[in-house]
């Protein structure tokens, strides 16, 4: 449904993305490792077109996703790495900032509320603004306003990081809920191999700009790969890596 | 590099920035009323919070001209000029500009530092993944809540300035009150003070123009925010300035 192919970006004379290729089947859940600054964020910003590729391309049902972004925006949701919520809105607002354009304001807060609860924040938190959050709270905003409208598509940029294990967990558990209730399509990028045992389908290892290895969760163990190996293991290696080393 | 490529590089750079901008507030200006509210909410934050900083300056730049005048006419036995050539100088040069200049400050600085911080933390992106075009839901109800408000507040300022000066006429110039006023009026016409609104509406655009330029081009986390920020303030100031020169040319 989604195909990436040879989608290269640089900046400057840092090469980030090397030629990335991607296959992302309707109601498949991929997951996206890799090391810290090796592209994950900007893969994502080129599939939506936030960032112009170098080269590449990206197709949504066969066409140019450039071509068609209104329609794809349309049914699609975002976590953003930072939360990026709207500091200027209530939260309930940033949850529901979509539904608001299709209906009563006092439904789209009803749902904004219960949007809420299932990523365990209270109704106490949705007259509160972004900036009375903690890390931890605005990220869980930022997964709600995600998934508030039911999307078929959803990226989730480190949905764990900055909270405890045990909330960790239960986000886990709900995207991968959402995934196999509503058939959505997703990809999560995550340092959190219990996130990737939990959410994935598939897996993908990016590395010096490419998808270095793809297989399944079971696959993760059996791997030849000895990056892979040391990833998934988190053994210490050198630290001079990556396509400018 | 040779001076003249460094000249024609300089030119082009120029030339294509300011055709960007001219389709930046192109698109800015034809969404209009997409986002009511926003535009609400901007009246609020661009024209109402803006009366008191506005009326301040006017009252003062009043009251400074009528001793300037007075002074200055006497050395030719015309000090009586005082209430007409405040009135005019408010309306037609001193309203527009100064009140201009006091908006530039205050709101191409928070527009560019708002929407640069927004920029900066992908709240901008955020929109385009909430199928939530950034143009029309920030750019236009700035843009529009500029061109509608400074004209009103050069208004408010020029009535501001006239009293200031009255003030000043009637306590310390000895001027008596209701000559001053009538004689404020008398000599006043309507495209002196027309032509100061129209004013007021194109410096209105320039500083809403210039916050969210520099702001929706923000890059580089904080230092960008700043630099964003100053650069708005400088091109508004500047830009007024110059575009009051050439109005002022273009009306007279
Ligand atoms: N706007 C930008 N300008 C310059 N370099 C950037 C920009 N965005 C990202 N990078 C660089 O691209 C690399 C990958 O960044 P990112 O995708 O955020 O990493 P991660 O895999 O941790 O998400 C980093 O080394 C970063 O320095
Ligand atoms: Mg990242």
């Amino acid at each position: 449904m989604l195909a990436v192919r040879g989608l290269s970006k640089a900046y400057g004379a840092k090469r980030v993305l090397d030629g990335v290729d991607l296959d992302l089947a309707e109601g498949e859940s991929l997951v996206v490792i890799g090391g810290s600054g090796t592209g994950k964020s900007v893969l994502l910003r080129c599939i939506l077109g936030l960032e112009t590729p170098d080269a590449g391309q990206v197709l949504w049902r066969g066409e140019p996703l450039a071509g068609q972004q209104a329609a794809f925006m349309d049914g699609f949701g975002m976590l953003f790495q930072n939360a990026a919520l709207f500091d200027s809105l209530p939260v309930w607002r940033n949850v529901a900032f979509r539904l608001l354009r299709t209906m009563p304001k006092t439904q789209a807060r009803r749902i904004a509320i219960d949007k809420l609860a299932r990523v365990g924040l209270g109704p106490e938190v949705a007259d509160l603004y972004p900036a009375e959050l903690s890390g931890g709270m605005r990220k869980r905003a930022g997964l709600a306003r995600a998934i508030a409208a039911d999307p078929k598509v959803i990226f989730f940029d480190e949905p764990t990081t900055g909270l405890d294990p045990i909330r960790a967990a239960a986000i886990n558990a709900l995207i991968r809920g959402i995934v196999d209730e509503t058939g959505a399509t997703a990809i999560t990028i995550t340092h959190d191999m219990s996130s990737v045992r939990s959410i994935a389908d598939r897996v993908a290892l990016l590395d010096c700009g490419r998808l270095r290895w793809q297989g399944s969760v079971a696959g993760l163990d059996s791997a030849e790969d000895d990056y892979l190996r040391d990833f998934v293991a988190g053994r210490a290696r050198p630290m001079a890596r990556g396509p400018q080393a | 590099m040779n001076p003249i490529r460094l000249t024609g590089r300089a030119a082009i750079g120029l030339t294509r920035m300011t055709g960007q901008v001219t389709i930046f507030a192109a698109r800015g200006l034809a969404r209009v009323g997409q986002h009511p509210a926003e535009l609400a909410r901007q009246v609020v934050q661009i024209g109402w919070l803006s009366l008191p900083v506005v009326g301040l300056t006017a009252l003062f730049t009043g009251a400074a001209l009528a001793l300037q005048i007075h002074s200055g006419g006497e050395r030719f036995q015309a000090g009586d000029v005082v209430p007409a050539i405040v009135a005019i100088g408010m309306a037609r040069e001193l309203g527009p500009v100064l009140g201009g200049l006091m908006v530039a400050a205050r709101v191409a600085s928070a527009i560019a530092a708002e929407l640069g911080t927004m920029r900066v933390t992908e709240q901008i992106d955020a929109l385009v993944t909430l199928s939530t075009d950034p143009v029309g839901w920030l750019v236009s109800p700035r843009l529009w809540a500029a061109l509608l408000c400074v004209p009103m507040l050069v208004g408010v300022g020029d009535v501001i300035g006239i009293m200031g000066g009255w003030l000043i006429g009637v306590n310390a110039l000895g001027f008596n009150s209701a000559i001053y006023l009538s004689n404020s009026w008398a000599y006043l016409e309507s495209w002196d003070v027309v032509s100061g609104l129209l004013k007021g509406a194109v410096f209105g655009l320039i500083v809403a123009l210039s916050g969210c330029w520099f702001g929706m081009t923000a890059a580089g986390g904080a230092a960008g925010v700043g630099r964003a920020t100053t650069n708005a303030v400088v091109a508004a100031s500047v830009g007024i300035l110059a575009a009051n020169f050439a109005l002022t040319g273009l009306f007279f």
